[in-house]
């Protein structure tokens, strides 16, 4: 950077720091929380296509059950168990518990698991993966 | 310079702990404990309802219990994402006239966002 003229030491940029789990989970929280930022547009969107009427709202459906939308919106089903579950890891640190090198390794990893598991199953059980119907509740999409 | 006329407790009034630091990092914590109820009910309420296409999302937001939680999520939700996006640009944007117009678009989208979900929610449910 020029004119720069502070000699004291500073911290290494990102790129040269060995990735460890820790980073990754708050990398992923704050890219999580942006990316929910845009999903709340959606929802908005989805609540007003409803008011607008039903050839809105189907409009709004078509492209919400096209392959695009279906990978927009378990991206962001995703994100929302991950921002969820380690947003509980952050209370529990902001009770000042958890910050043990071991523990904070393990439930970085432990949220990273249980947010694919869970949106997964999420995912899986509302019946959106074509010809699975777990509840056997759903039949044909409408 | 000119020699200043106000006192030494004049200078610094004003100028020490406003005791509401606190604040922001308060109602980030107290949203998100209401958004771990909340958005879950959603998220699951939303997908089922869904499968019933436009029927049935009218149907879901027209119980009157379903709108009011259906309000209180979109509240808390957008509540909380407008700090959390306030913290990423006052961490990012160095630029003071960029970082300023952000903080005040963020505010809007946020607002904007609220007032066409109350409507939508208010005008399905009566």
């Amino acid at each position: 950077m020029s004119g720069w003229t502070d000699k004291r030491p500073m911290s290494p940029h990102f790129q040269v720091w060995k990735w460890h789990v820790t980073m990754l989970g708050s990398i992923v929280h704050r890219a999580t929380g942006m990316a929910l930022y845009g999903g709340a547009a959606i929802a908005v969107a989805w609540l007003f296509a409803i008011t607008l009427g039903e050839d809105s709202y189907n409009q709004f459906a078509a492209f919400a059950g096209s392959i695009p939308g279906q990978v927009i919106l378990f991206g962001l089903l995703w994100s929302a168990v991950y921002h969820a579950l380690n947003g509980v890891r952050h209370l529990v640190w902001d009770a000042g518990h958890g910050f043990q090198l071991a523990t904070a390794n393990f439930t970085g990893w432990l949220v990273l698991l249980l947010s694919i598991v869970g949106a997964a199953g999420i995912w899986v059980i509302a019946g959106l993966v074509p010809g699975i119907d777990p509840l056997g509740v759903w039949g044909a999409p409408q | 310079m000119k020699e200043s006329i106000r006192t030494p407790l004049g200078k610094v009034r004003g100028l020490g702990a406003a005791k509401e630091g606190a604040h922001h990092f308060i109602v980030q914590r107290v949203s998100a404990i209401a958004l771990l109820f909340l958005l879950p009910w959603f998220l699951i309420s939303a997908l089922f309802a869904a499968r019933g296409g436009y029927q049935g999302a009218v149907d879901f937001v027209a119980s009157p219990l379903n709108a009011v939680l259906a309000l209180m999520t979109v509240g808390a939700s957008l509540y909380h994402m407008q700090i959390g996006m306030q913290v990423v640009i006052e961490d990012y944007i160095a630029k003071t006239g960029t970082r300023i117009f952000l903080l005040i678009l963020n505010i809007f989208f946020a607002v904007v966002l609220f007032a066409a979900a109350a409507f939508s929610i208010l005008e399905i449910a009566t």
